[in-house]
């Protein structure tokens, strides 16, 4: 184990523009999220991440139920997004905007062919110790 | 790193019914009768769920009396940071094999 802050890092680097990176991020969110995790009885048949301030990203499952798990709270292509994390640490939805923490994913262009991703979840400990 | 145990507390808590008994140990520590009465599942099971979680480090338990009590292990924000270092990780792993897999993906726009 190795720090145990509340923050989580992650970067990746892609070969694609800024453009077409965050197009892949925020449209085909639901092809590379792990699915296991679905708070919902049904299996997932799809999530949408709705692209503007305001909006949520959705699981949809086979039944027609749905899953709000994440507010849009910012929303700028093609360099940047920013979603609260609404799931406690038992893996049900968090209605206490206060207790939610939030990921921003920055997109910073490397060259002319790589775009490199930056991923901060922040604010964990707004989750409590359980 | 301890990838073991980062898998170990990823599985434990991809079971709903593990999620539930952590939700209810997290209101307070209880034995496996009362875990098991509040859910729609047998005693057995519960006592199985309760070791799959104790192995991934997120349950203790303690004797009183001649009864076990459970409770939620000290480090649950360690373990969550741990479940979402791992969901990242996984989600970025996906997300590369979008370009690598889908060539399509390069400049069309």
């Amino acid at each position: 184990m190795t720090a145990t802050g509340p923050v989580v890092r992650r970067e990746i680097v892609v070969d694609a523009s800024p453009e077409v990176a965050f197009d892949a991020f925020t449209r085909r969110f639901g092809d590379f999220k792990p699915p296991e995790h679905n708070l919902m009885a049904s299996p997932i048949a799809r999530t949408e991440f709705e692209p503007r301030i305001g909006g949520h990203i959705v699981d949809v499952a086979v039944d027609g139920s749905e899953c709000r798990w994440a507010r849009i709270l910012a929303y700028e292509p093609p360099t940047r997004v920013v979603f609260s994390w609404d799931i406690s640490p038992q893996w049900s939805i968090e209605t206490d905007p206060a207790s939610t923490s939030e990921v921003e994913v920055r997109f910073v262009s490397e060259d002319d062919h790589q775009t490199r991703l930056e991923l901060e979840h922040h604010n964990l400990d707004r989750h409590g110790p359980g | 790193m301890n990838a073991n145990r980062d898998a170990a507390r990823w599985d434990a808590f991809a079971d709903p019914t593990r999620r539930q008994i952590v939700a209810r140990l997290v209101e307070r520590p209880q034995a496996v009768g009362e875990l098991a009465s509040q859910l729609p599942v047998s005693r057995s099971a519960v006592s199985q769920h309760l070791r799959v979680l104790k192995d991934a480090g997120l349950v203790s338990e303690r004797a009183e009396g001649t009864r076990r009590i459970y409770g939620v292990n000290p480090a649950a924000l360690e373990a969550l940071r741990d479940q979402i270092d791992t969901y990242w990780r996984r989600a970025l792993e996906g997300y590369a094999d979008l370009f690598a897999s889908d060539n399509n993906a390069k400049e069309s726009s």
